[in-house]
C-alpha cells in the first residue's frame, strides 16, 4: 500500500516537472512539433508506435519545408548481416563523382557545404602520407601521371571511438555494424568529431539547405532526413539503400566510373567483399588505433 | 583453361535478346549465373558499345570480299585506331572473317558480341576472374539479389582499351570559404 503511494508520488512530481518544463519551453518558442521533437525519447527506447507517429512527425515536417512528399523509414537491421566496403586505390581517379553522388543521394547540406566523403590527392612517391595529402587539387584531368587518390568516408568501425565520447548515447553502432546518429538525439557537443581519427563526422554550423528539386524523397531516419542546425551527421553506407527492400548498393558504388568501390555482406562467404579479403592485399586506414574498420583499402592491381 | 571456359559456358544460362525500340537497334542481355552466388542472377545491362548504326556489321561485310591482308583502313572503320598489343594483333584475330556478326576466340569457336567477356579473358585471365567474382569492374543493383554487370568493353574500348582521364567535379570548399545564410564566416 505504502509502495503504491510513493508510486503515486513520484509519478506526480514527474508530471508536474514535465508540465512545468513544457511551459518553459513553450514560452521560449517551442511548440507543436518543435515541442514533441524536443521532448521525443531515445530513438532505442521507442515502441514501434511512438516510432511510427515520429516517422510521420518527420514526414510532414519535411513537407511543409520542401514542398514534396517524402517517404521516412525506420527499417532496422537484417539478422546475419554484417556491412563492410573495400575501395581499391590502385583504381580509384579521383574523379569525386563518388563525393557528389553521395551529397545528392543523401541530402547533404549544398549550403553551408557538406560533404561525407573526401578524396585525397597523394604522391606516388610518398605512399600514404597524410602530412602531404591534398583534398583540394584541381587539374584538368584525373588521374594525374604522378598522384594516387585515396577517397576517406567513415570507416564504421567495429570499435568507434565516436561512439565511446558522446555524452548522451546520441550515435551508436547497429547490428548490421553501421554506426548511426539520433539527430534529434544529439547534443551538438562535438566530442565524437574531435574523437574520429578520420575526419568522418560533419557539424551543421548553420541551418542546412538544400534545393526542394534536388532534396531526395526516399528516407531513413537514421540515415539521409534532412538534418538540423547543431547536429553532427556522417556516412550510414547509404543505410536507406542499403537495408531498403531492394538491398541496393551505396550510391558511391554506383557512380564509381572505375569500379573501385565494393560492398557487401561480410558474414556472406559468396560476397565480393570476403573474396577480395580473400585474394587481394588489403590495406586498413589507421590499424594501430585498433578502431577496426569495416571499410578496407586494397590493391586491385 | 579449357575447363575455365566450360564453366563459362555454364554460367551463362539464358540469353534474352530484345529489340530497344528507341534506336531501333538490338540489344542484348545476359543473364549469368555465377557458381559461388547461385541464388542471384547475374546480368550484364549494358548491351556492347557499338557505335550507330554499325550493327549488324553484315549489312555491309556480305557484299565484301574478306582482306586477310593487315593495312591501314582508309573506306571504313578509319576511325579505329588500333592501341591494343597493336603489334601482333589485327581486326580478324578478334572478328571472325566469315561471319561477321560474331567475334571467335582463338579456337575458332564463334561469340557473341555481348560474350565478348571471354575473349577478353584469353589474354587476360585473372582478370576475367575477379570480374566473375565482382571484384574488377563494376557491379550494380543489390548487394543481396540481382546485380547488372557492364561487359569489359563498356569501360574498356577494345580498340584502345586504357582507361581515359576525366574532369574532376569541384574540389569541396575549404572551411575559411564556409558562410552561413548572413554571409557570416562560420
Ligand atoms: S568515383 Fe571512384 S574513381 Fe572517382 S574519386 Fe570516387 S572512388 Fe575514385
Amino acid at each position: 500500500m505504502k509502495k503504491n503511494t510513493d508510486l503515486t508520488r513520484r509519478e506526480f512530481i514527474k508530471g508536474a516537472a514535465g508540465i512545468a518544463g513544457a511551459t518553459v519551453l513553450a514560452s521560449c518558442g517551442l511548440s507543436g512539433d518543435a515541442l514533441e521533437a524536443f521532448l521525443q525519447k531515445h530513438f532505442k527506447e521507442l515502441s514501434n508506435d511512438e516510432k511510427a507517429e515520429i516517422l510521420k512527425r518527420i514526414e510532414d515536417e519535411c513537407k511543409a519545408k520542401y514542398g514534396k512528399e517524402v517517404a521516412v523509414v525506420g527499417t532496422p537491421a537484417e539478422e546475419g548481416v554484417l556491412f563492410a566496403y573495400a575501395l581499391d586505390i590502385s583504381r580509384c581517379i579521383g574523379c569525386r563523382r563518388c563525393v557528389y553522388g553521395c551529397c545528392e543521394e543523401n541530402n547533404q547540406s549544398r549550403d553551408p557545404q557538406i560533404h561525407w566523403i573526401t578524396v585525397l590527392e597523394m604522391d606516388k612517391s610518398e605512399g600514404v602520407n597524410l602530412e602531404k595529402a591534398n583534398s583540394y587539387y584541381e587539374v584538368d584531368k584525373v588521374p594525374q601521371p604522378d598522384k594516387f587518390y585515396f577517397p576517406v568516408a567513415c570507416q564504421q568501425c567495429e570499435n568507434p571511438p565516436c561512439v565511446k565520447v558522446c555524452p548522451v548515447k546520441a550515435t551508436w553502432k547497429e547490428p548490421d555494424g553501421i554506426v548511426v546518429v539520433d539527430y534529434n538525439w544529439c547534443i551538438g557537443c562535438r566530442c565524437c568529431i574531435t574523437a574520429c581519427p578520420y575526419g568522418a563526422r560533419h557539424f551543421n554550423w548553420a541551418e542546412p539547405k538544400i534545393p526542394t528539386d534536388e532534396l531526395n524523397p526516399s528516407m531513413h531516419y537514421l540515415g539521409n532526413r534532412p538534418r538540423m542546425k547543431g547536429c553532427v551527421e556522417k556516412c550510414t553506407f547509404c543505410i536507406q539503400r542499403t537495408r531498403g527492400e531492394e538491398k541496393k548498393y551505396p550510391k558511391c558504388v554506383e557512380v564509381c566510373p572505375v569500379g573501385a568501390r565494393k560492398f557487401g555482406n561480410l558474414l556472406d562467404p559468396s560476397s565480393e567483399i570476403r573474396y577480395i579479403l580473400a585474394n587481394k592485399r588489403v590495406f586498413i586506414f589507421k590499424e594501430e588505433l585498433n578502431t577496426r574498420p569495416k571499410f578496407f583499402y586494397y590493391y586491385g592491381l | 583453361m579449357n575447363n575455365y571456359f566450360k564453366s563459362s559456358f555454364v554460367i551463362l544460362s539464358a540469353l534474352i535478346f530484345f529489340s530497344c525500340s528507341k534506336s531501333g537497334k538490338s540489344e542484348e542481355t545476359i543473364k549469368t549465373n555465377y557458381e559461388s552466388n547461385k541464388d542471384s542472377n547475374l546480368i550484364a545491362v549494358a548491351s556492347p558499345p557499338f557505335s550507330e548504326f554499325i550493327f549488324p556489321c553484315s549489312r555491309c561485310h556480305k557484299n565484301i570480299e574478306p582482306n586477310h591482308k593487315r593495312r591501314e583502313l582508309v573506306w571504313a572503320h578509319d576511325n579505329i585506331k588500333l592501341e591494343h598489343d597493336e603489334k601482333n594483333r589485327w581486326c580478324l584475330d578478334c572478328h571472325d572473317a566469315n561471319n561477321r556478326d560474331k567475334l571467335h576466340l582463338a579456337d575458332g569457336r564463334l561469340l557473341d558480341f555481348t560474350e565478348s567477356y571471354k575473349l577478353c579473358g584469353q589474354c587476360h585471365g585473372p582478370t576475367l576472374r575477379n570480374w566473375l567474382a565482382g571484384e574488377h569492374g563494376k557491379r550494380t543493383g543489390s548487394w543481396k539479389g540481382q546485380k547488372q554487370y557492364l561487359l569489359c568493353v563498356n569501360c574498356h574500348n577494345p580498340h584502345s582499351p586504357r582507361f581515359k582521364p576525366l574532369e574532376p567535379l569541384p574540389r569541396p570548399m575549404k572551411p575559411s570559404e564556409l558562410r552561413d545564410t548572413n554571409g557570416i564566416r562560420l
